[in-house]
């Protein structure tokens, strides 16, 4: 199954992979596009990817959930141009309980963001453009960048 | 003399962009490590700016300064990740 997608992301389609008549609970998660960064209006962006690594390293954090609790995972990322609202990134779980099911996907979304070697290259209203680096969100673990 | 391949070096997002090209391929037999790599590299015109230690894949795995590069590997320097 890939994990990557160039065309638009079907949270249906996602969840009916993953659900069956034993799993009571699913829980989703969908990241969408917004329409501002550190006060900017963006107006649109792009994400691009180191692809085979990226649909391993997919693979691999979908199957530590698996393996951690009893669930099934599917997740798919969105690449190519996307506009406010897309959505960016789908996961749906689905588990015979609802507790598994949200940690499941608190964990795959958390991993998703630490390891897929994935980039976003975010447009704004005054017609620039600039890679995205979380190194430098407010909040960040990471020491910021001295920018002064 | 046999030939050795090459280590092929790829770059990304704005790494792709300081150096003006996505891929290149550096001399094999030279370049025993990550380290080498990534100081070879950043002899490139563009490249001093991408940082002396930065995340490293060799033929898809996560990997450190450190990590040993064969003639025929495939080192991808990665910026910052941004997805999600």
């Amino acid at each position: 199954m890939s994990h990557l997608s160039l065309r638009p992301l079907d949270l249906t389609a996602l969840v009916e992979t993953v659900t069956a008549p034993d799993r009571g609970g699913v829980v989703t998660f969908v990241g969408t596009v917004r329409d501002h960064h550190h006060g900017r209006q963006v107006t649109s962006l792009s994400y691009s990817a180191y692809e085979p690594m990226a649909e391993s390293v997919c693979g691999t954090i979908r199957a530590e959930a698996e393996r951690r609790w009893p669930v099934r995972v599917a997740v798919v990322h969105r690449l190519g141009d996307l506009e406010i609202g897309d959505a960016a990134v789908a996961i749906a779980v689905a588990s015979a309980h609802r507790d598994e099911a949200f940690a499941a996907c608190r964990y795959v979304i958390e991993e998703i963001k630490r390891r897929v070697p994935i980039w976003k290259r975010e447009r704004f209203t005054d017609g620039t453009e600039e890679w995205v680096d979380p190194r430098r969100e407010p909040g960040s673990h990471v020491v910021t960048v001295n920018q002064s | 003399m046999p030939s050795v391949a090459p280590v092929r070096v790829l770059l990304f997002a704005r790494y792709a962009e300081l150096v003006g090209r996505d891929t290149l391929e550096l001399p094999g037999e030279s370049l025993p490590t990550v380290r080498a790599v990534i100081a070879r590299l950043r002899e490139l015109p563009g490249a001093s700016a991408i940082p002396e230690v930065p995340l490293v894949a060799v033929n898809l795995r996560q990997a450190g300064l450190d990590s040993p590069v064969a003639p025929g590997d495939e080192v991808a320097i990665l910026p910052p990740l941004a997805g999600g």
